[in-house]
């Protein structure tokens, strides 16, 4: 007999119309992965210095496959989809008006997208996806940009007015954990994404197509990392949602609250913007106080990243107890280790701490000046978005695919799964590790294979490439078993009926209050920290402006 | 809202740590002026050439000022003018950058000295070389297919 608590808590399916919407998100991420991925394989052979690249292919036309498809295009897509089936989960299907929207702005990208990367393949367009101006792409590239960007906010203006509609139908209720927090991400991702649709639109389409002669180059590379920095977190927030949401249901236990859960993502959209400075603390033409001024915001994200590290490990204590772990560390073995659907997220949770404290590093005025650029800075995104996101990522794909295609994960694609895990993990240590000594040792970042003329420093750095490349290899492995198990879940899976887990919150929480969810507040801080942090360097950049830059095609 | 008393503890505990770690990159930066490198001088890069100092780049022995040495530097794609710096061992430099083209990097490898080369402006960084030896210099920000070679070599002598 089912009691209708039992039935209640019956999960829900996200409908297969929004469904098919994620998942052509998700198919075009993944296929980026297979693409980016073979592409991130061919560098670190080149970088060994005992491979080149045949047909007169360009070590930095790769490179900028690489980077877009896998900065951009991989995590835009995969945050996209798997927002449509959250917002979806949690707070009702969406209508047919909204459902319309997600395609029109998913056929945008994808167009933005190709146009984009036949450029690239053309060889006219290899600026990395940091544009480097005055480096000069060809206009359909920045168009191509221009419409992703374009497109993404059209996918998320659907997101938006589902969250209107449900807060409209619930006055005085706490929306739903996950919507609130697809939202922030969304807000997040709009509101920086500003910074580069202006750079691209405003000043390297009309560059590159010769209605002006000159770009002010320090301007466009405010705007870019005015975007680049909070685009990390607009990377990591979904993983923070698995993590906050997801895993406390996959594990059996409660959400520890709801409210700090809350705070956290708030604080996020707070100091993940006016903070781009610190990506340029190398750079003239901005005053050191400003610059400063940057690094201590940045430093900021501390605070959310602490409420987080806490309420992670206090759901798993609760919950390792609650099975029976007794003593200090008890608790750890009773959790599910050879559930795929934790075991994998976790690593990526785990990568986060080194990753953090590199981050720490790289923000930190000073200390920048050491590692500014060097491939230390490479290792470090390769752990914070290649490890803890990816892996985040992955781990959601192994229900998230089977919910939505109405499949399910069999026993041997789980141990697959984790096994996959392990090659990344083990790839990624050699890999990212080489990369962080290395790069201390001076070696550059974005750069071709070269001996710099024989010098003994250079020659110090040739067998951490070499590790490099073996690191890469291992992974490339682990790119090919992920997709071996994503193509098994979308196609080959056995039939069946898994759960899209949504956590409930532990009945000790208090109740959330409604300021964490008054979006006039928070909106107008977070604008006036970006005004306060920029107004008066970008102000004195333009009143100061040196003479423009033509452009140049130097690849 | 009700925060756990051990998340409370945490929390001081991280925050605190978070307020001394600022106050001592802010009191490094500020009292002893240690910041990044900046610069705060324009340039028309179209005519770097004909432009003081950097008409003549190269190594200048200058009195007077607070540094002995001032190293004049040009970047164009894809070489650095002058090809090699010498200077004495123990000496205050001070380096004086810009560029004729796009964006270079300007890093001396094995020492904190990196600083960002952009088309209008002039970067500058003082600093004491108080290490003997050969530093290779490189261009750490990408500039076209001959970035990798775009070298330099920074001489410190007895």
């Amino acid at each position: 007999m089912t009691t209708i608590k039992e039935k209640a808590k019956e999960f829900t399916k996200v409908d297969r119309r929004d469904g098919k919407l994620a998942l052509a998100h998700i198919y075009v991420a993944f296929i980026a992965l297979f693409i980016g991925g073979l592409c991130g394989l061919l560098q670190v052979l080149v970088r060994s210095g005992k491979f080149t690249l045949p047909w007169g292919i360009g070590y930095y036309q790769v490179l900028t496959v690489h980077g877009v498809l896998l900065g951009l295009i991989l995590t835009t897509y995969f945050i996209l989809g798997f927002q449509i089936a959250a917002m979806s989960r949690t707070s009702g299907t969406f209508t047919n008006k909204q459902r319309s929207l997600g395609w029109i702005g998913f056929w945008i990208m994808t167009t933005g997208t190709i146009a984009a990367a036949t450029m690239v393949l053309l060889n006219e367009a290899s600026v990395l996806y940091t544009f480097y101006a005055p480096l000069q792409a060809h206009w359909i590239f920045y168009v191509g940009m221009a419409l992703v960007v374009v497109g993404s906010w059209i996918v998320g203006l659907a997101k938006i007015m589902k969250y209107r509609e449900w807060r409209k139908v619930h006055p005085g209720e706490s929306s739903p954990l996950l919507s609130f927090m697809v939202i922030v991400n969304m807000a997040m991702w709009i509101i920086c994404s500003l910074g580069v649709a202006v750079e691209v639109v405003f000043q390297l389409i009309p560059w590159s197509l010769g209605w002006v002669d000159k770009v002010d180059v320090l301007l466009s590379r405010t705007l870019f990392w005015y975007f680049g920095h909070p685009l990390v977190y607009f990377w990591l927030l979904p993983a923070y949602m698995v993590w906050y949401v997801v895993i406390p249901k996959i594990i059996g236990g409660k959400i520890f609250s709801d409210a700090l859960a809350r705070l956290s993502f708030m604080l996020f959209l707070l100091f993940s913007i006016p903070v781009g400075f610190h990506h340029q603390l190398t750079e003239p033409g901005i005053e050191s106080f400003w610059k400063f001024l940057q690094v201590v915001l940045t430093m900021m994200v501390v605070i959310p990243s602490l409420l987080t590290a806490f309420s992670m490990f206090a759901t798993f204590e609760l919950r390792g107890r609650q099975l029976g772990g007794k003593g200090l560390f008890g608790w750890v073995k009773k959790l599910p280790w050879k559930d795929a659907r934790f075991a994998v997220p976790f690593i990526g949770m785990a990568a986060f701490i080194p990753a953090g404290a590199g981050g720490i590093i790289n923000a930190s005025h000073q200390m920048n000046q050491l590692i500014h650029n060097t491939i230390w800075v490479t290792g470090h995104f390769h752990l914070t978005v290649a490890t803890t996101v990816v892996l985040t990522f992955f781990g959601a794909s192994y229900w998230l695919l089977p919910h939505l295609t109405g499949r399910v994960l069999t026993k041997q694609m789980n141990k697959l799964a984790i096994i996959q895990a392990i090659v990344w993990t083990v790839g990624m240590s050699i890999m990212s590790g080489a990369m962080h000594i290395v790069g201390l040792m001076g070696a550059p970042r974005r750069s071709d294979f070269s001996t710099y003329g024989g010098a003994e420093q250079a020659t110090d750095w040739i067998p951490y490439q070499i590790a490099q490349a073996v690191g890469g290899t291992i992974l490339f492995v682990g790119i090919i078993l992920i997709l071996y198990i994503v193509v098994n879940l979308l196609f080959f899976a056995p039939k069946g009926e898994t759960e899209f887990p949504v956590g409930e919150v532990s009945e000790n929480a208090e109740k959330t209050p409604m300021w964490l969810e008054n979006w006039k507040i928070w909106l107008t801080i977070c604008i006036a920290l970006i005004l306060f942090a920029y107004t008066v360097p970008v102000i004195d950049m333009i009143q100061n402006a040196p003479p423009g830059s033509k452009g140049y095609k130097f690849w | 809202m009700h925060i756990h008393k051990y998340e409370k503890w945490w929390l001081t505990f991280g925050i605190s740590s978070l307020v001394l770690f600022l106050f001592i990159v802010g009191f490094s930066a500020f009292h002893y002026g240690s910041h990044p490198p900046t610069g705060k001088v324009y340039i028309d890069p179209e005519r770097v050439d004909e432009i003081v100092p950097f008409n003549n780049p190269g190594v200048h022995k200058v009195e007077g000022k607070e540094w002995d040495y001032e190293v004049v530097l040009v970047a164009s794609a894809f070489y650095y003018n002058p090809p090699e710096i010498e200077v004495p061992l123990g000496s205050t430099v001070k380096f004086i950058a810009t560029t004729k083209d796009v964006v270079h990097g300007f890093q001396i490898v094995g020492t904190n000295i990196n600083m960002i080369l952009e088309p209008g402006y002039v970067s500058e960084y003082v600093t004491t070389v108080d290490k003997s030896g050969e530093f290779l210099i490189l261009c750490n920000e990408y500039c076209g297919i001959g970035h990798s070679t775009m070298t330099s070599m920074l001489k410190v002598v007895e």
